[in-house]
């Protein structure tokens, strides 16, 4: 405890970058992943190509995918951006799934209903699909964000970790330095937890007409 | 030489495939990492599958089932490896490191099978106690079956989820692919990345190859009668959306 509180402002400092870290990833995906996922929705072709190989990018290990970066971006091996692109990856491959199956489970009569009182395409599908597929879209990326806030301490190893610095750090350290350790693991799943339930709170407010129906349907 | 050719050059070269600077080489690191993930998997399955056919099953702790499996991806896997290593001591590291691929394995493989058993139609069920089964002949018989796409999907994301903590492993000084990225970065700029990417190359190789073998496996071990495009299709929301299993308890 007493160690905490000696590095309460070095603490502070590593939570917000690795806030960084986790969540422009989640940002960054979720535009890129809103437009491949719709393109998915509307062709066959698309969805056979996206959908496999988005799962097979999610396949590769958190690791790997960091270390391979600089040889894909050019980047050196201690810069950030290989953590940020390895976890858009993840995030891209998670999300582009679930828009394409959110835009799927969009009512037909919804659609035609919308076209009929004279939304253009483009205008429907921002007033009235998206919106619709929010609850599943949330879903996603919930998951993406705690998925990253997690991952972004295994970025420790290549030296680019956030709070996982603390980990690694204080266990090469004679004796190890357990306050150091505990301390960056409950920081991480205190963020972890806090980001997701300010998603749950989002999601909320902007999905309200899940609730007036009486009924969650996505909580 | 660039760096591609670097990477390259590491992976062909003959003399890493039979030894590396810490000893035995390539194919001994492979076989590392499949026994842990191997070993983990097997006793996770052992726990979490009839866990998750009770509580399915019976419906009694199925709040537990969604806590765990909606809480463990917030876990850090480095922070659990390390405190556990340390915790047991470094000559007991490949028990502790079973322990901490065991407890990640677990909450995917629960909640699949739990899903599998409480997504099976009431009816059916209805049906097969109506025709004069008994309990453990409807759990048999034709809730594990049916549930048995779902069950397969737990465990290849619980396999995944391994095979990637287990190349994390190297950092509390295990064995397995992990060993060479561990060591080239250790090794410095001398080389040190051609080894760490050409290890990342075999932990990616070695993740794809295993996830698909498991997706062949599922293929073949799903009754027939449910290798319809509606039933794949649900089996693919229920697992783009954990959420669901939620949604569709509480309803």
């Amino acid at each position: 405890m007493r160690w905490v509180l000696d590095h309460a402002g070095e603490l502070l400092d590593t939570t917000w970058e690795h806030l960084g870290l986790a969540l422009i990833p989640v940002l960054v995906g979720l535009l890129i992943s809103v437009p491949l996922g719709w393109a998915a929705h509307r062709w066959r072709a698309a969805r056979a190509i996206l959908v496999p190989a988005s799962s097979l990018l999610y396949t590769i290990p958190s690791l790997a995918l960091f270390v391979l970066m600089p040889l894909l971006l050019g980047t050196r091996i201690l810069d950030p951006l290989n953590v940020q692109a390895a976890l858009t990856i993840y995030t891209v491959a998670l999300l582009v799934r679930s828009v394409a199956d959110a835009l799927d489970a969009v009512p037909g009569e919804t659609i035609a209903a919308a076209t009929a009182v004279g939304y253009g395409a483009v205008r429907r599908f921002f007033a009235v699909e998206l919106p619709l597929s929010l609850p599943v879209l949330i879903a996603g990326v919930r998951v993406a964000a705690v998925s990253n806030i997690s991952l972004v301490s295994v970025g420790a190893i290549i030296g680019v970790g956030g709070l996982g610095f603390y980990l690694t750090h204080g266990s090469q350290l004679s004796p190890p330095n357990y306050a150091e350790i505990v301390a960056g693991l409950v920081l991480i799943v205190v963020l972890a937890l806090v980001v997701d339930a300010l998603l749950v709170v989002l999601g909320r407010w902007l999905t309200p007409w899940t609730r007036a129906r009486g009924r969650v349907v996505t909580a | 030489m660039n760096i591609f050719e670097q990477v390259w050059s590491w992976l062909t070269d003959p003399d890493n495939w039979t030894r590396s600077i810490n000893g035995p080489g390539i194919p001994y690191h492979v076989l590392k990492h499949l026994q842990y993930t191997g070993v983990a998997i097997l006793i996770a399955a052992l726990i979490a599958v009839p866990l998750g056919i009770y509580i399915g099953h019976t419906g009694r702790g199925s709040f537990l089932v969604v806590g765990i499996a909606n809480s463990f991806r917030a876990i850090p896997e480095l922070g659990l490896l390390i405190l556990l290593v340390l915790a047991m001591g470094i000559a007991l590291a490949v028990e502790a490191v079973t322990i901490a691929l065991v407890s990640l394995a677990i909450p995917p493989l629960l909640a699949g099978t739990y899903a599998g058993i409480r997504n099976v139609d009431r009816d059916v069920v209805d049906a097969a106690r109506g025709m004069g089964m008994r309990e453990w002949d409807v759990v048999w018989r034709v809730e594990l079956p049916i549930a048995l796409p779902l069950i397969l999907g737990g465990l290849r994301a619980a396999t995944l989820q391994v095979i990637a903590t287990a190349s994390i492993a190297a950092f509390v000084s295990l064995d397995g692919l992990g060993r060479f990225v561990i060591d080239g970065r250790a090794f410095g700029a001398d080389g040190g990345y051609a080894m760490m990417a050409g290890g990342a190359v075999l932990i990616a190789a070695l993740a794809i190859a295993v996830e698909l073998v498991l997706a062949g496996v599922q293929r073949l071990a799903v009754s027939p009668g449910l290798q319809t495009r509606r039933m794949r299709r649900r089996v693919a929301r229920v697992w783009a959306q954990p959420k669901l299993i939620t949604a569709e308890e509480s309803s």
